[in-house]
């Protein structure tokens, strides 16, 4: 144990002189500047709104290319570059300097980012072309894109931090991007109260390395991680644990992101498929050396990884609404990423690299979805879809191509690394290897079948569109996006995991892999995968490829009905939270009216009619003043004479 | 000798107290009212002479003064609530209450 974290942090960070890499916060100002002249400008700026937005996502991009070049230039060790920014809370003993780190991991992260921000951007012109809001959305989307860059290129917590309540504030205004539909309202609403809960957990996190540590920066906390004892790291990394499972939508709060889906399709594939709902695997992979002197904290990571890839395949198969299918599949592949990164150093590449193939097939079948949805006027429903693949050739290609991707058909991108999930999970020691890799075995037939499932209720079978639906491809402006990223579904896998090329580039930040041995095509888990999930795809056949499907969903059984109710997520947070919550605020109103106010009131109620008897002695009458005066001076005579006496 | 003068001064005060009492008249309470105060000049006069420095009868006249200047004020109040209310009576003058 004590070996690996020395092999870790092996290199020094460097600090950038010159260059791009000293030049790097333009990746985040660019779009930053991006929202704030679109949301400043108002209306002023709606003629060019979008192309601006575009525009800034690009050039980020460019700089982030330019960063990855001048990066890959460098040897291994040298490839932890700091940028120094300013001091950002110089206050006593807390003294947080703002800085950003650019290295293998948060540089991957940066091109996901602004390579498919910058897809999804173009798409959005095609896509919100007929919204009157479309500069509002565009503005929305870059400040989406500066908060997840900061968050995955700060130096430290408290810059993490930020970016991290930047994507919930983005992701919150676009989900309730239509906010006169209630139902988007209370989406966003939901997402995030859920993610406070998770934000919660990681800001307490937070805290507790400051305490431990005395500071808040990566460099100076992973470096002594190891004297820390078991029990703060444990602490720490269920903590950040928690945090991860809010913004990654993990078991038990994954709730918010099925009902996420109400916000523009767009979103659903940048915001939450590809990059934001990938920040809790990003937090636990950069805080790799904290879990690796946490066993307990990692493994509760693999089995939350484990519970939720099984509970959103579940879900995935009972959807009749394609983009809460996708949504179900989503939470099921971040399952496998937390999985992996609860492994140890022997997951944590293998989860970024199956987090990269995933933002390219996942975010490619989103957009598919949105054009599909495009052409059968907004509709989600899969029952009254149908046929569409001789309507649509280049989206059912494309779609098609991101879904032998997703259910890791030999040679596309999910192939590699999801079977390198798997293969990882089974090479655990003892009972914890067969669980764990028995669940993502299942899952990987799970989703083999509801991704089935999704494409023949969509682009196979008979039509059973509506009347007034006249089904057309999108513009190209849609297209093309969706063409680059079927190309990166395509070779993503392939280009990342052979000759362990990504494994070797993330090696200076999470350490060598124990007794790796790189991809092997015909290990006997892979090709037990491969039998299932070519069974899953059979039946899934049986079921909607050879029989028509009816356009109203059937009852169902018990199982599907419990998997069309988000596995009863949203009954259980109302019995266990919202109702003795509700019950809770309801008591401290009655204590706060009847106990706190009624011994305010009681006291001034008591006074007033105390005062209303005693003002019945003022009569009037002149000559009763007179007398009660004289009974007054006798009383204070006779007491003079009594004490005299006395 | 001075018990005498004292006597008399208990004397007059009780007239003058059990007037304002029992009158309801707002000159006659006034007179009582004076009579009160003249039987606090005689005991204090007396009380002067009795041991024998002239205090009392200082104080007497600062009496005197005060009695003067609240007859002027009560005089033109009385005068005043007869022309307003036509009665002089202390009964009828009854509105600042609760």
């Amino acid at each position: 144990m004590t070996s690996l974290l020395a092999a870790a942090p092996a290199a020094e960070i460097a600090q950038a002189s010159g260059g791009v890499l000293g030049l790097s916060w333009l990746m985040i100002a660019l779009p930053l500047a991006g929202a704030a002249i679109l949301l400043v400008g108002g209306r002023r700026t709606n003629s060019f709104g979008h192309l601006l937005g575009t525009a800034m996502s690009l050039a980020s991009f460019v700089v982030a290319v330019l960063a990855f070049f001048e990066l890959l230039g460098r040897t291994a060790e040298q490839r932890r570059v700091g940028v120094e920014l300013f001091d950002f809370i110089p206050a006593g003993q807390l003294d947080v300097k703002m800085g950003l780190l650019i290295d293998p991991l948060s540089i991957s992260f940066a091109l996901l980012i602004t390579g498919v921000g910058s897809l999804i951007h173009i798409y959005s012109i095609g896509y919100m072309s007929h919204d009157p809001d479309r500069r509002r959305f565009f503005s929305y989307l870059n400040l989406f894109v500066a908060a997840m860059l900061l968050l995955v290129l700060a130096d430290n917590y408290v810059g993490l931090y930020i970016g991290w309540e930047g994507v919930g504030l983005a992701s919150y205004l676009l989900i309730g991007f239509w906010q006169f539909k209630p139902s988007a309202a209370v989406a966003a609403k939901k997402a995030f109260i859920v993610n406070r809960v998770g934000d919660f957990g990681l800001a307490i996190g937070i805290f507790t390395l400051f305490a431990t540590f005395g500071t808040v920066a990566y460099g100076p906390i992973f470096e002594h991680a190891d004297k820390a004892s078991t029990g703060i790291l444990t602490a720490v990394g269920l903590l950040l644990l928690l945090g991860a499972c809010g913004k990654s939508a993990q078991l038990p709060l994954q709730s918010w992101l099925l009902d996420a889906m109400e916000g523009p399709t767009p979103v659903s594939a940048l915001i939450h498929a590809a990059t934001m709902v990938t920040a809790g695997v990003y937090l636990i992979t950069r805080s790799n050396p904290i879990f690796d002197g946490a066993p307990t904290a990692q493994l509760a990571v693999a089995i939350v990884g484990a519970a939720t890839l099984l509970a959103g395949a579940i879900i995935g198969c009972a959807k009749d609404d394609i983009k809460k299918a996708l949504a179900g599949s989503t939470m099921s592949q971040i399952g496998y990423m937390m999985l992996a990164a609860g492994l140890g150093p022997a997951g944590y590449a293998i989860a970024i690299a199956h987090l990269i193939t995933h933002g390219f097939f996942k975010a490619g079948m989103f957009l598919g979805a949105g054009s599909v949805m495009h052409a059968m006027n907004d509709d989600v429903n899969m029952r009254k879809y149908g046929g569409l693949r001789k309507v649509m050739p280049i989206t059912f290609i494309t779609f098609g191509l991101g879904y032998l991707a997703i259910i890791g058909f030999p040679g596309f991108a999910g192939y590699f690394t999801k079977d390198l999930i798997i293969e990882a999970a089974f090479g655990q020691e003892g009972v914890r290897g067969y669980l764990l890799g028995g669940a993502a075995l299942l899952g990987a037939a799970i989703t083999a079948f509801y991704m089935s499932r999704l494409m023949f209720m969509t682009f196979f079978g008979e039509k059973r569109w509506d009347k007034d639906a006249h089904p057309h491809e999108s513009p190209p402006v849609m297209t093309w996006p969706l063409i680059l990223l079927a190309i990166g579904s395509v070779g993503g896998g392939a280009f990342l995991v052979l000759g362990d090329r990504f494994i070797h580039f993330l090696e200076p930040v999470v350490g060598k892999p124990e007794n790796h041995h790189g991809f092997n095509p015909v290990a006997p888990v892979g090709l037990i995968t491969l039998v299932l999930v070519a069974a899953g795809v059979a039946l899934a056949w049986v079921m909607y490829g050879r029989r028509p499907v009816p356009v109203e969903a059937p009852r169902g059984s018990f199982l599907t009905v419990f998997a069309r109710r988000d596995l009863y997520g949203d009954a259980i947070n109302e019995s266990l939270l919202m109702r003795p919550g509700q019950w809770l605020t309801r008591f401290a109103v009655f204590f706060d009216n009847r106990g706190v106010d009624g011994l305010v009131n009681g006291l001034a109620a008591g006074v007033g009619g105390t005062s209303g008897r005693l003002r019945r002695l003022q009569t009037g009458f002149a000559r009763s003043y007179a007398l009660s005066m004289f009974f007054g001076a006798a009383i204070v005579a006779g007491a003079l004479l009594l004490v005299g006496n006395l | 000798m001075t018990t005498h003068y004292l006597v008399l001064s208990a004397l007059l005060f009780s007239i003058g107290a059990i007037g304002v009492l029992i009158r309801r008249n707002a000159i006659v309470v006034f007179m009582c009212v004076e009579l009160m105060l003249n039987a606090a000049n005689l005991a204090l006069v007396a009380f002067a002479r009795m041991h024998g420095n002239l205090d009392g009868q200082i104080i007497a006249f600062f009496v005197m003064v005060v009695a003067a200047a609240e007859v002027v004020v009560g005089l033109a109040i009385i005068v005043t609530i007869f022309r307003t209310r036509r009665s002089a009576s202390v009964d009828d003058v009854n509105l600042l209450k609760y």
